[in-house]
């Protein structure tokens, strides 16, 4: 755990301060540097528009951080007000709510994030994220009804209540911080599951349209497979977006009580 | 309760689902931005083809009507038609029903792949727990997890088929082609399995009657593969049959690496093609295999754990 959270803290490092170490401007064009290979000017070569791939590497990360920082902020406020709401009142709220779950769960997941980006003809970094957000709260709205639906039988429920604390009141000064702990977990895995889904987005030629998000890199890196010489322009975001899968499975199943001392 | 009533409760559930399904499909595409008549006329078509494109599309009636036409469509086989000149194109059921192997055919074999790679691997991590070979295993299973599935498929196709030449690369046919996509959805498969695979059996192994059956002497291969797993099975039918399901759509990248028809492939052309139909049809067609599914895990609980059988 203590590695996934130390190779986590670096990711995220990389994604704040990564644009300004990055030697060069990840969109500067120069045909008469394609393809180079790793040498002191170029660390990691560049790539077929005569890119450098290391400020590429930079700004894509700060490209994951945003998109995946966004998504899961979003979704897990979202998922967790609708789950305690659901939780919290039961009955037809609760039917309502839930049915809209299932609707969602039976829905594949990533075909209503790539519906949603292909109805705008150049999707930019808001509509991905919104896409992502729209199935992206089902997760964190099943676990928080679940958590309440325990919860709200605690005693310290019924001391607020018998104090005069109003529903809100409870649900969200009682209920939610005691939810946080299991949403904390998902949250976590959800860094990764928001990098692997925006990086199909891309590789399908849906993904925000700027040329340094890591899917875009790995699409541009996996059609210029055949070129001998390219070959490792692949390898740098597969794996970037492999150190941050490693990162936050080591770190969510360190955190996650049920599987602690596993792995 | 018995089988009988058990089936058609679930199917009938199912079919609630299915029909949300296919109304917030339809609520979805109107409200979306862009015309599927402007993608099907192009720039200069008259207002007269576009009204005639319209009729043909069913985009002048009102949005009951639509959806009840849908579901007549349902009913009669052809899952609607497409436009324009719906005589001589397929009907959407003809052209999804064309895809439909491929996409069924690597699902199953992505299973297969995944489960034989899974089961074994869980079980020895769980019953070499501690040791250099539960850490080789989460070390495999983690990088299934970790590798990005385009990354994997494309030097999958560099190594075995551009280098080595040892099996069929893209657009090719026949069942060798199938091995090497099956090859890159049963290894993502495998990763998320044998987690779960070992995590239960752990769980299990800790058990009594794991326990007595050791104490009774019987060879150690029988109380893992019997008693056992048997008993560990259940979670990781739950998520098997869960990953199947995303399986349909969700081998889209697989399906572009290899330039494989597929369901995926099919749905995501009608979606940027704003070709209604298809995309109606298409989703119908996932959610009631999705369904599907899911009763057939639920029987396959049954057939695995006596105890909760229906009855």
């Amino acid at each position: 755990m203590k590695i996934g959270a130390a190779m986590f803290v670096l990711f995220v490092v990389l994604g704040l301060f990564g644009p300004w170490l990055a030697p060069y401007d990840p969109t500067h064009v120069d045909l008469t540097l394609r393809f180079l290979p790793a040498s002191s000017a170029h660390w990691l070569g560049t790539d077929s528009n005569g890119i450098d791939t290391l400020s590429q590497l930079l700004w894509g990360a700060r490209e994951a951080l945003v998109i995946s920082t966004s998504v899961v902020a979003i979704s897990a406020a979202l998922g967790l007000a609708i789950g305690t709401l659901a939780g919290w009142y039961r009955g037809v709220v609760d039917e309502i709510l839930m049915r809209l779950v299932d609707i969602m769960m039976a829905f594949p997941g990533i075909l209503l994030n790539i519906a949603i980006v292909a109805t705008v003809r150049r999707p930019g970094l808001g509509v991905v994220i919104f896409a992502l957000c729209a199935n992206g709260w089902v997760g964190y709205a099943r676990v928080a009804r679940g958590q309440v639906l325990a919860l709200r039988e605690r005693d310290y429920v019924l001391a607020a209540r018998a104090l005069g604390a109003s529903g809100p009141r409870i649900m969200f000064s009682h209920l939610v911080p005691n939810l946080l702990g299991p949403a904390l977990v998902q949250i976590t895995f959800g860094f990764g599951a928001v990098i692997t889904i925006e990086a199909a987005l891309s590789f399908l030629g849906l993904g925000p349209q700027v040329d340094y998000t890591w899917g875009a890199m790995l699409a541009q890196g996996t059609a210029f497979l055949w070129k001998s010489g390219f070959r490792t322009y692949v390898l740098v975001p597969g794996l970037a977006i492999a150190w941050v899968m490693i990162a936050v499975n080591l770190l969510g199943d360190g955190l996650d009580p049920q599987k602690r001392g596993t792995l | 309760m018995s089988l009988g009533s058990f089936l058609l409760r679930r199917l009938g559930s199912g079919a609630i689902a299915i029909l949300g399904v296919t109304v917030l499909v339809f609520a979805f595409l109107h409200i979306v931005p862009g015309d599927p008549i402007d993608h099907l006329a192009g720039g200069e078509a008259t207002p007269e083809q576009r009204a005639a494109l319209e009729h043909c599309l069913g985009l002048d009636q009102p949005a009951g009507a639509q959806i009840v036409a849908f579901l007549g469509h349902v009913a009669d086989g052809t899952l609607g038609h497409q436009c324009p000149d719906p005589a001589h194109k397929p009907t959407v059921a003809a052209r999804i029903f064309a895809v439909m192997p491929y996409t069924i055919f690597l699902a199953i074999a992505g299973m297969l792949v995944g489960v034989i790679l899974a089961l074994p691997l869980g079980v020895l991590a769980a019953v070499r727990r501690g040791t250099w070979v539960d850490t080789l295993a989460s070390v495999a299973a983690l990088s299934g997890i970790a590798i990005p599935m385009m990354l994997f498929a494309s030097l999958a196709v560099l190594v075995f088929f551009a280098e080595l030449g040892w099996l069929p690369g893209p657009t090719e046919t026949g069942p060798a082609a199938l091995v090497l996509p099956a090859l890159c959805v049963g290894i993502h498969l495998m990763a998320m399995l044998s987690r779960m695979t070992r995590s239960s059996m752990v769980e299990v192994l800790g058990e009594d009657y794991v326990r007595t059956a050791r104490a009774k002497g019987l060879p150690e291969s029988r109380v893992l593969f019997v008693h056992a797993l048997r008993n560990a099975l259940l979670p990781v039918i739950t998520v098997a049959g869960m990953q199947f399901g995303s399986l349909l759509t969700g081998a889209i990248i697989v399906e572009k690496v290899f330039a494989r028809p597929g369901l995926g492939t099919t749905l995501l052309e009608a979606i940027t093609e704003r070709d209604y139909p298809v995309v109606q049809g298409t989703v119908f067609v996932i959610a009631v295999i999705y369904v599907l599914v899911n009763i057939a895990v639920d029987l396959a609980y049954g057939l695995i754990d006596p105890r909760i059988r229906v009855r």
